[in-house]
C-alpha cells in the first residue's frame, strides 16, 4: 500500500522559488501524471518525491509517514529517467540486478526477480548485452526493468517516453499502462504531452509556475477545466477563446456579436471582461435563428476521415475548428459560427479564473494574461 | 595526396606526385629521415654502446658495431688463445694464435702447428676482431651489483606510488565534480593553483616534513609526498563532469552508497581517463630522480636511477655498466609507450602536461 501525499511542499533554488506550495493526494494503485510546459516544476516536484532534491517548506507523506529527511535509497521508491541513466558500463543483467544488490538480497532471489522481469518485458534476448548495443526502445525497457525488478512502493517515471520517436511512443505508452494494471502500485509520471497525460492517466496535476493549477481525473480537467490555463493545455488542438464583455445574461464580443450565455451552472459575468472558451469541435455552422460571429476561413487542413478549419475574427483572434470527415470551406471565404451552451466554457479575461460554479474561486490567484488565445 | 594505397607501406610510400616524386616529397621524407635520426639515432647508439667492452668503448674512431677479438682453443693450451694477423716479416699474412706477450714482443704459435713458438713484434700484427655482443656488460649488472634490488625499489615505487595516487585523485577529483558544497571552486582554485609552484620551491618544506614524519630514507618517504597531484585531479575532475548525474540519481534510487557509486560506477566511467593518468604517473615516478636523490640515502633504498647515477664517480666512470643499466632501465619505460602510446598523446593533449 503506498499512499502518496504532498502538504505545502515548497522549492527554493537561492532566491527562485520554484514550487510554490504544491498540496496533492494520490491514493494507492493510482496512475498519477504530472503535466505542465516546461520549467513548470514538475520534474522538480519529482525529484523531491524521489529524495534526490530537498524540500524547502511543506511535508512529504507515504502512507502517513513523513519522509522529508528520509535518504532516496530507503524511501522504497523507484525512478525511471529521461535519459535512461543505465549503467553504461554494466550488462543489461546487471543493470537490472545493482538495486537489489544493493539491498543484500541473496543471488538466488536476484537471479529469479531478474529474469522474472526481463520475460514481462521482453528483455530475456538482451540480458547480456551492454545498454550500448540496444535501441531507444530497449534501452527504455531496460530502465523500465530497473525499476520494476526492485517492486517498490511508487514508481516515478520522469518523461521517459520523450527520447523515443512518434511510433514507438505510442507502442510504450500502451505498455506501461499495462504494467500499471498489471501490478497495481501507484505511479507518478511526469510529462509535457498533454496526449500521454489524457491517455494514461487515473489523475492529472496540471503545474504551472509551481503552482498546482487543478487536480482531478483527465475527463473532469477536460470537461470543467478550473482556470483557462487548464481550459489551453488539456485538449488538442487547444480551445479556443473569444474575448468580450459581460451584460447581463449575454456576451458582447469584442469581435461583433452577442452571445446567450448559458445561465445554469455559471456565475454571473455581467460588467467583467469575459473570455469565452470553445473547443474547436464545439463549433458548428450557425442556423437561422442561432447566434452567431463571422469568421474568415485562413487555412484548411484535410486529413481525410477529418479536417481542421483554421479562422479568424473581425478582431484578428485566431479560431481552430474541428470538423468531422470533409469540409468544402474555401481560403478566403467567411463562415457563420455557432456554439450550443453546453460547448461552453467562461473565464474571468483578468484572473483566467472559470466561472462555472463549484470551480476557479481561489484555485489560481495566477495571472493568466500571458496566454493568448 | 595521390597514389596511397592500403595498409602501411601505402601509407609509408604515399607521395604527392603522380610517378615521380615531387620537390616536396624529398623535402618531406628529408625532413622525416633527419627527424628518425636525431630522435632515434641517439637510442641507438646507447644500445649498440651497451654491448662493447670497455676498452672498445674507448676506441677512437668509434666503431658502430661492437666487436671483439677471436679466439681459438688449441691442443697444449689450456685457455683459448686470441688470434692476430701478421703484418710484416716472413709470416706476413699469415693468422697466428698469441701464446702470452712480454713487453714489446710477443709469443705467437701457428695454428696448424701449436708446438713451436715464434717471437713477433708488437707492431707486426693486428688482431683480428668480429662483431661480437660483450654481454657481461648485463651479466655482470646482476653479478656485482645490486641490480635486481634496485629494479624491486623502482618498481615497488612506481606501482604503490600509482595506485595510491590514482586513488587519492579520483576521490578528490569525484568530489570536485559532483558534489556541490560551499568553497568547492576555492578548493579546486587551490588544487589549480599548485600547479604554479615549481617543485624545487617546496623541495625544502617537502625535505622538513618527511623528516619529521620519519619517512627519509624510506621508500615510503618517496611515494607518499607525491600522492596527490594537481594535474591528475583536474584531468579526473574533467572528465567526471561529462558523466550524467542521472547515472547518479539512479544509483542512488538503486540503494548504492555514495562509496559504491564511486567504486561501481564513477570509477568504472572514468577508466580512459583514469588510464592516461596511471601511463603518466607510471612514467612520472619511473624517471623521478631529484625527489629519490634527496630522501633516500643507504644505497640499499636507491632506485634504478639513483644507482645509475652511482656508477658515475669523481675520479673514474665504469661506461659499460653505465650504458647497460641505462638500456634496463629505459627498457620498461620505452615498452609502456609503445604499448600505450595512444593513450600517452591523449593524455598530453587533454591536460597540457606530459
Amino acid at each position: 500500500m503506498a499512499r502518496l501525499e504532498l502538504a505545502g511542499i515548497t522549492k527554493r533554488f537561492g532566491s527562485t522559488e520554484v514550487i510554490r506550495g504544491v498540496d496533492l493526494d494520490i491514493p494507492h494503485g493510482d496512475f498519477c501524471v504530472f503535466v505542465g510546459p516546461s520549467g513548470c516544476g514538475k520534474s522538480t516536484l519529482l525529484r523531491m518525491i524521489s529524495g534526490l532534491e530537498g524540500l524547502s517548506g511543506g511535508d512529504i507523506r507515504i502512507d502517513g509517514e513523513v519522509v522529508n529527511d528520509v535518504p532516496a535509497a530507503n524511501r522504497g521508491l523507484a525512478m525511471v529517467f529521461q535519459s535512461y541513466a543505465l549503467y553504461p558500463h554494466m550488462s543489461v543483467r546487471q543493470n537490472l540486478s545493482f538495486g537489489l544488490e544493493n539491498l543484500g538480497t541473496p543471488r538466488a532471489d536476484i537471479d529469479l526477480k531478474v529474469a522474472e522481469t526481463a520475460t514481462m518485458l521482453q528483455i530475456e534476448p538482451l540480458l547480456d548485452r551492454r545498454p550500448r548495443e540496444l535501441s531507444g526502445g530497449q534501452r527504455q525497457r531496460v530502465a523500465i526493468g530497473r525499476a520494476v525488478v526492485r517492486e517498490p512502493r511508487v514508481f516515478l517515471f520522469d518523461e521517459p517516453l520523450s527520447n523515443l520517436d512518434a511510433e514507438l511512443r505510442v507502442e510504450m505508452r500502451g505498455e506501461i499502462s499495462r504494467l500499471h494494471r498489471r501490478l497495481g502500485n501507484t505511479m507518478i509520471y511526469v510529462t509535457h504531452d498533454q496526449v500521454e497525460a489524457m491517455t494514461m492517466a487515473d489523475r492529472i496535476a496540471v503545474l504551472r509556475d509551481g503552482r498546482l493549477e487543478q487536480y482531478g481525473r483527465p475527463l473532469e480537467l477536460y470537461n470543467r477545466p478550473a482556470n483557462r490555463f487548464v481550459a489551453g493545455f488539456i485538449g488538442s488542438p487547444k480551445m479556443n477563446f473569444v474575448e468580450g464583455t459581460g451584460d447581463g445574461d449575454r456576451l458582447e464580443l469584442d469581435a461583433g456579436g452577442r452571445v446567450p450565455l448559458p445561465g445554469r451552472g455559471f456565475r454571473s459575468a455581467a460588467g467583467q471582461r469575459v473570455a469565452l472558451g470553445v473547443r474547436p469541435n464545439g463549433f458548428r455552422p450557425a442556423g437561422p435563428d442561432d447566434w452567431s460571429v463571422a469568421a474568415t476561413v485562413r487555412e484548411v487542413e484535410q486529413l481525410g476521415d477529418e479536417s481542421y478549419v483554421y479562422l479568424q475574427l473581425a478582431d484578428a483572434t485566431p479560431l481552430t475548428l474541428h470538423v468531422a470527415g470533409q469540409t468544402r470551406a474555401d481560403i478566403g471565404s467567411t463562415l457563420a459560427l455557432t456554439a450550443s451552451a453546453d460547448a461552453m466554457h467562461l473565464f474571468l479575461a483578468a484572473s483566467g479564473e472559470s466561472l462555472r460554479e463549484g470551480l476557479g474561486q481561489g484555485d489560481s490567484e495566477g495571472d493568466s494574461e500571458g496566454e493568448s488565445a | 595526396m595521390a597514389e596511397g594505397g592500403n595498409g602501411v607501406t601505402g601509407w609509408l610510400t604515399r607521395t604527392r606526385g603522380r610517378g615521380r616524386l615531387h620537390w616536396t616529397d624529398w623535402f618531406s621524407y628529408g625532413y622525416l629521415a633527419f627527424g628518425v635520426l636525431l630522435m632515434f639515432g641517439p637510442v641507438v647508439w646507447l644500445l649498440l654502446s651497451s654491448f662493447k667492452t670497455d676498452s672498445e668503448l674507448q676506441r677512437f674512431p668509434p666503431r658502430l658495431l661492437p666487436h671483439a677479438q677471436e679466439t681459438v682453443t688449441l691442443e697444449g693450451h689450456a685457455k683459448p688463445l686470441p688470434l692476430f694477423e701478421v703484418t710484416a716479416g716472413e709470416l706476413a699474412g699469415e693468422t697466428v694464435a698469441q701464446v702470452r706477450r712480454i713487453g714489446l714482443s710477443s709469443q705467437v704459435v701457428r695454428l696448424d702447428d701449436p708446438g713451436e713458438r715464434i717471437e713477433l713484434s708488437l707492431d707486426e700484427r693486428t688482431a683480428v676482431e668480429a662483431p661480437a655482443l660483450a654481454t657481461a656488460n648485463y651479466t655482470g649488472l646482476f653479478e656485482r651489483f645490486d641490480f635486481l634490488r634496485y629494479l624491486w625499489n623502482s618498481t615497488f615505487i612506481t606501482v604503490v606510488a600509482t595506485l595510491i595516487m590514482l586513488l587519492v585523485n579520483s576521490m578528490a577529483a569525484f568530489a570536485l565534480s559532483k558534489y556541490e558544497f560551499r568553497g568547492r571552486a576555492t578548493v579546486l582554485a587551490l588544487v589549480i593553483g599548485t600547479l604554479m609552484i615549481p617543485q624545487s620551491v617546496v623541495l625544502v618544506p617537502l625535505f622538513l616534513i618527511t623528516r619529521e614524519l620519519g619517512l627519509l630514507d624510506t621508500l615510503w618517504g618517496v611515494i607518499i609526498p607525491g600522492a596527490a597531484t594537481p594535474t591528475g585531479v583536474f584531468l579526473l575532475r574533467q572528465y567526471m563532469l561529462s558523466i550524467p548525474d542521472e547515472i547518479l540519481d539512479a544509483a542512488r534510487m538503486d540503494n548504492a552508497s555514495e562509496w559504491k557509486i564511486y567504486w561501481r560506477i564513477i570509477l568504472p566511467l572514468s577508466a580512459p581517463a583514469i588510464a592516461v593518468l596511471a601511463i603518466l604517473a607510471i612514467m612520472w615516478r619511473w624517471n623521478d630522480f631529484l625527489w629519490p636523490l634527496i630522501a633516500l640515502s643507504r644505497s640499499e633504498n636507491f632506485t634504478l636511477q639513483l644507482a645509475l647515477n652511482s656508477f658515475q664517480g669523481e675520479m673514474q666512470t665504469e661506461w659499460s655498466s653505465l650504458l647497460a643499466m641505462t638500456v634496463l632501465t629505459l627498457a620498461p619505460i620505452a615498452l609502456v609507450f609503445v604499448f600505450l602510446q595512444k593513450y600517452i598523446a591523449t593524455g598530453i593533449a587533454s591536460t597540457g602536461g606530459k
